[in-house]
């Protein structure tokens, strides 16, 4: 099976939009969500959902009033300032690291179990996803896409999918890296702004640091010309191939508000400017598409390689 | 007073608008507290001066006192103690600097040694805006300690914008919980509209007033609006789905520098902001 991360170093470059238009367009994906922070994919995709769990999060300190004396001894080992000044515990401040259990003297403090967020297993027209809800106030979130991508690869597997394209977090912390560990490509989509070209160094990076194969496109590239050559030459630079660029148009917001990926809104509504950017990217997803088949080829050549000494 | 710029999520334009806020207004003070990925100065190009390192405390274990009783890496939450056979180790990116293994130690072999994890950074003294940002060191995990040291600088006698980092974790929390009202950046848009609710979600757990800067306007639909109507939030500010916009954006250009008839929407918007602030929590 193989797998494909689009991921951005930074919000609203076109992830969604670019992986909501790829589902379309590939026959037998499964999804994965990982934006667990602010999941949007779903909005277009409108899952069914079939089955949901919860993810466990850091524990949460509780303090029985029965027992506490108030002697604020709590109040003073914690580094968080999580204890409360009438002894009761702020959700969003209590890191569960439990030396206020330890330190109370009366016993009064416990922990407690708390619900992160939940991981959804849903069925949508493209074909089965999987994504999540993260809880306000909660950070555990690299655990959270972790819990995804197993549904996901759990999914790929009950409907025989041969790809599973991922929803990739931004930035470029843990959760970012717990969505591109493992996957056999990584698309990058940047943006020619003053910081489109540093997010996209950071991106690669990581992209480097864990050995995945990287491939690069530019939105709205239109914007800044200048800016756009800019990232062309560090792709240069750095070997990574630039499949694509997208002019910037207000096609991906009409497809949106229809609910529609770009391929379906552009074969629903007639619009030339909408075909030609449906082109665009219909030909920027025949290109990911032949480099996922040759990654295969070549493993399963080594494969064959190795069989063939042994 | 104190103003947090936040949203669901990124890209929506809370730099933009705190920024451009902050240009428009006389004597504030900015602070950049979106410590992962600190863009504002992208946008002003001051040579920033370090005036404060934040550490984050992490054990230090003396092995010729350590008796391998393992409640210390027993203890820790965050896995950043494991005990091996004939020795503890430990991962100071994991730390979140809580004490606890030094409590727990019987044997007295823990110290607790400070280890750099960000750095506060302003404006050097004179420049036409009073700007302060937090950068966390890259690999590190612990926003919150870099936010709060950051908040520390707050200089109470102006009023503050603050831009708050994406969505809905801990870090944002942090900001929101210490401002007196928030600015919510969104685009009427199903995507800006979800993420736009997640915001909402928070600063109302938080008891914060809220209200709404429509970015990007004219394209998309009517949701924003029609909900903030429904729940009387206040629409502050409309900025146009412009090209000019979006250009100058993409250039690391302030627009109310180039587009000097925005400095007046600003403005007013500050005003509004004051009287609303005023009225919802009794400040000045």
């Amino acid at each position: 099976m193989r797998q494909l991360a689009i991921i951005s170093g930074k919000g609203g470059c076109g992830k969604t939009t670019l992986t909501a238009a790829f589902s379309s367009l590939s026959e037998n994906a499964a999804l994965a969500d990982c934006d667990v922070d602010a999941s949007d994919l779903p909005l277009i995709l409108k899952p069914q959902v079939i089955n949901r769990e919860n993810c466990p999060g850091l524990e949460l300190a509780s303090i029985d009033p029965n027992l506490c004396t108030g002697c604020s001894i709590c109040r003073e080992v914690c580094r968080f300032g999580a204890v409360l000044e009438n002894f009761t515990i702020n959700p969003y401040g209590c890191e569960g690291c439990a030396v206020c259990t330890v330190a109370c003297p009366e016993n009064a403090v416990s922990l407690v179990p708390r619900v992160s967020g939940q991981a959804v297993s849903s069925i949508t027209r493209f074909g089965p996803m999987a994504h999540a809800k993260l809880d306000i106030g909660e950070e555990a979130s690299g655990k959270l896409v972790n819990m995804v991508r197993k549904k996901a690869a759990e999914l790929a597997d009950q409907y025989c999918c041969k790809l599973i394209l991922i929803d990739g977090p931004p930035g470029t912390g843990c959760p970012v890296m717990a969505a591109i560990t493992g996957t056999d490509l990584v698309l990058v989509v940047s943006e020619p702004t003053v910081s489109g070209l540093h997010d996209l160094k950071r991106a690669v990076e990581l992209t480097a640091h864990f050995k995945i194969p990287t491939v690069a496109c530019i939105n709205r590239y239109d914007i800044n010309k200048k800016k756009s050559l800019e990232i062309e030459a560090f792709c240069r630079e750095a070997g990574i191939p630039l499949l694509a660029c997208l002019p910037y148009t207000d096609i991906t917001t009409k497809a949106m508000v229809k609910e529609e990926t770009v391929i379906e809104y552009a074969a629903h509504w007639m619009d030339s400017g909408a075909v030609e950017f449906a082109n665009i990217v219909r030909k920027l997803w025949e290109e990911i598409e032949m480099r996922l088949s040759e990654s295969f080829e070549k493993e399963t050549c080594s494969r064959a390689l190795k069989i063939r000494k042994s | 007073m104190r103003i947090a710029i936040a949203s669901g999520k990124g890209g929506t334009g809370k730099t933009t608008v705190a920024v451009n806020l902050a240009l428009a207004l006389e004597d504030v003070q900015l602070l950049d507290c979106d410590v992962e990925e600190p863009n504002c100065n992208l946008f002003l190009g001051f040579e920033l001066e370090p005036v404060e390192e934040v550490n984050c405390l992490v054990p230090e274990i003396d092995p010729d006192r350590c008796t391998l009783c393992r409640n210390c890496a027993s203890f820790c939450k965050y896995n950043a103690l494991v005990s091996l056979p004939k020795k503890i180790l430990s991962f100071p990116s994991l730390c979140h600097g809580c004490g606890g293994c030094s409590l727990v130690c019987p044997a007295g072999a823990i110290e607790e040694k400070p280890e750099p994890i960000g750095v506060i950074k302003k404006a050097p003294c004179g420049s036409p805006l009073t700007f302060l940002c937090g950068t966390l060191n890259i690999g590190k995990a612990m926003a919150t300690p870099v936010i709060r040291s950051l908040q520390n600088h707050i200089d109470e006698s102006k009023p503050v914008i603050i831009d708050s980092p994406p969505g809905t974790a801990c870090p944002v929390l942090e900001v929101m919980e210490c401002a007196d009202y928030c600015v919510l950046v969104t685009e009427s848009t199903p995507f800006g509209f979800h993420d736009f609710l997640l915001a909402l979600e928070a600063a109302k757990a938080l008891n914060v007033p809220v209200g709404v800067v429509l970015n990007r306007d004219g394209l998309g639909d009517s949701r924003v609006e029609d909900f903030c109507r429904a729940e009387g939030i206040p629409v502050l500010l409309r900025i146009p789905d412009d090209r000019t916009i979006a250009r100058l954006y993409s250039e690391g250009i302030p627009f109310v520098k180039e587009m000097p008839e925005w400095k007046k929407k600003f403005e007013h918007m500050f005003g509004t902001i004051k009287g609303l602030a005023c009225k919802n929590t009794g400040v000045q």
